[in-house]
């Protein structure tokens, strides 16, 4: 008994995950990924109209570099892949990303964004920058509002999607004010928070992908991405109660 | 080696206890994505160890200082406050110059093409003419450093604080409160570079601080009657209850969905601001100040016991302990991030780092002892020295 209970407390300990790592699952358990915060608007156009333009507001981390970056990174993944599960429903993603900007900045740009993009829905990828630059997370937090109102002045559904998981970095960048301030943001308004550090931070706890890694590795870049494309397209999917066929296994 | 630790000085060992703990609290919590620190009390509740930290150097400060005040004046006790920031201003700068040479070993060794955006972080690497004097000025902190220009800044404000609170405690403790309530009705706090403010912002955190310093000249026996009644007790139990409810909706999955808070609710209480001290913040930590002496008495036996002794005698060189705490969380990160993040080693990292802050502790002592600062109070003069009274200011 003693023997079994020492066993099972190894097992527990020495769980790095180096054996879920073989195989590219990237699943979210529903806690993370759903909310009760509808897309209204999004509802109404996919039915009404057939079709859905998503826009993805951010800066550097919805973009992967290279030449195969752009057709790689989340914004072209989430594209095709809610283009499959709701079919026929055309679905179109355009992305405005400026490296470097606050919440702030990218605030100021989304009436003209809606005027030259007429969205249905803003996703609005944002906190990185502001972290690093220490903002006033009230500042930052006022922000998120002044964004978020002039979208759904517009007649967009909006999504905010928080910081990535860094695990190297999270001694040197406090993320946790800013993902806090997006969360009450988030519930004030009643829309849907995209939990990617929450999300990023399980795949690197099941093992999914080895976020610690520190070269010049283009494939997990690209693994993440998709996966990050997948998950949203499911939030998508259930937050605007949209009929759709199952997802397709990632990693294929 | 353990030798009784209490002195005819009058010294409450409670104090060093606690801080000591609360110095261990700050460093596990300090370690990002460390499962050891699921039993730091931030997840029970609103407030956490900075609380227990402030309270206690306010506490110790005027505990130290006050006597000296009384006995050799204003300007030698000043001088004493004086140099006390200008230690921990040293001691801040030693810990910058570490957080340097860890993140130019990042800049250099870290390419991940997922983290270009994190990559910014070094940006302030390009012009280190800008960085270090910011950095020299308290303006530019790094994360995780920001405490001790906390500190220094009450510290260097002290000294007129003290001397109000010898003279009239309850108008100081009023003023206190007068600039905690304009500095969130106002918005005022001290900027911060690049952009930005202190993370810990001074006018809101001086309110535990001097409450800390009030409580030590006599506020705590002037509330000694209010805390021995049941009701407190009640109150502050039912409190402490109602923060662990939410705290719990904030990890565990599910339970807030079992327990619905109306949005309006939610308006009400969110974002809990730690930069200003948010009132349920300090509220949370005056509940558990509450439960805490009233169920451990200053005579508590334990005090005495070996069990407790490590982290007495943390808390009593808590500049040295905070300091090696923050470096050893530095350190543990980067041995996490370059060997091993598994659950075994974070387990090893935190037992590692709390044996070092002892062991460390335990040298500074023994090294003071040799050196005749620690003698015993009798055989000393009547020069108060803030290492024996009650631990450091």
């Amino acid at each position: 008994m003693r023997l079994m209970a020492a066993a099972a407390l190894a097992a527990l300990l020495f769980a790095d995950g180096a054996v879920a790592a073989e195989r590219p699952r990237c699943g979210v358990p529903d806690y993370l990924l759903f909310g009760e915060s509808p897309l209204k608007r999004v509802s109404s156009v996919v039915e009404t109209q057939k079709r859905l333009r998503i826009a993805v507001v951010g800066t550097g981390s919805s973009a992967l570099a290279g030449p195969d970056g752009p057709p790689s990174a989340y914004p072209s993944r989430l594209e095709a892949v809610l283009g499959q599960r709701i079919s026929p429903v055309v679905v179109k993603v355009v992305t405005l990303l400026r490296t470097r900007l606050t919440a702030e900045d990218l605030a100021k740009g989304m009436d003209k964004l809606l005027s030259d993009e007429k969205p249905n829905l803003v996703i609005w990828q944002t906190g990185t920058i502001d972290a690093i630059r220490r903002i006033d997370p009230d500042a930052f937090k006022s922000a998120l509002e002044d964004g978020v109102e002039r979208l759904h002045r517009g007649g967009a559904d909006v999504i905010l999607m928080n910081m990535q998981y860094s695990p190297r970095t999270e001694t040197m960048i406090t993320v946790s004010p800013y993902a806090d301030a997006m969360r009450v943001v988030a519930q004030h308004f009643d829309i849907p928070l995209f939990d990617r550090l929450g999300i990023m931070r399980h795949w690197s706890e099941t093992g999914a992908f080895d976020l610690y890694a520190a070269g010049r590795d283009n494939v997990l870049a690209h693994r993440v991405h998709d996966c990050i494309g997948r998950a949203i397209a499911a939030l998508v999917i259930h937050a605007g109660k949209l009929p759709a066929v199952p997802a397709p296994q990632a990693g294929q | 080696m353990h030798s009784p630790v209490v002195t005819s000085t009058g010294r409450d060992l409670r104090l060093d206890l606690f801080r000591g703990i609360a110095l261990w609290l700050i460093f596990l919590d300090h370690i990002p994505s460390n499962v050891v620190s699921w039993i730091t009390i931030r997840n029970y509740g609103f407030s956490d160890a900075t609380e227990i930290f402030i309270f206690i150097s306010g506490y110790t400060a005027a505990f130290v200082y006050g006597r000296a005040m009384r006995e050799r004046g204003f300007v030698v006790a000043g001088a004493r406050i004086l140099k006390r920031a200008w230690q921990i201003y040293v001691a801040h700068i030693f810990l910058f110059a570490i957080y340097l040479a860890e993140i130019s070993y990042v800049a250099t060794s870290f390419e991940n093409p997922l983290y270009a955006e994190e990559m910014n972080i070094l940006d302030f690497l390009k012009q280190p003419d800008q960085t270090i004097v910011q950095a020299l000025l308290l303006k530019f902190k790094p994360a995780n450093m920001d405490v001790l220009p906390l500190y220094i800044v009450l510290l260097i404000v002290f000294p007129p604080v003290l001397w109000l609170l010898q003279r009239a405690p309850t108008v100081a403790l009023g003023v206190s409160a007068a600039i905690y309530v304009l500095a969130w009705w106002l918005n005022i706090n001290l900027a911060a570079y690049p952009e930005g403010v202190w993370y810990f912002n001074p006018f809101a955190w001086q309110l535990l601080f001097v409450f800390g310093a009030w409580c030590a000249m006599g506020g705590a026996e002037r509330l000694g009657p209010a805390l021995r009644s049941p009701f407190t007790t009640g109150l502050a139990l039912a409190y402490i209850v109602f923060a662990i409810i939410i705290a719990f909706t904030w990890y565990i999955p599910g339970f807030n969905r079992l327990i619905h808070l109306p949005i309006w609710f939610e308006d009400l209480i969110y974002p809990i601001d730690k930069t200003n001290l948010d009132v349920l913040r300090f509220a949370h930590f005056l509940a558990l100040a509450a439960v805490t002496v009233r169920f451990i008495p200053r005579t508590w036996p334990a005090l005495n016991s070996w069990v407790l002794y490590p982290a007495i005698i943390c808390g009593q060189h808590s500049l040295e302990i905070f300091c090696l705490g923050i470096f050893l969380a530095f350190a543990g990160h980067f041995a996490m991030v370059e060997v091993s993040a598994a659950i075994w080693m974070q387990i090893l990292i935190s037992a590692l780092g709390i044996i070092i802050m002892t062991g460390t502790a335990a040298l500074i002592m023994w090294y003071k002892t040799v050196e005749g600062r620690g003698a015993p109070a009798t055989t000393r003069p009547k020069t108060a020295n803030a290492d024996l009274a009650g631990g450091e200011a």
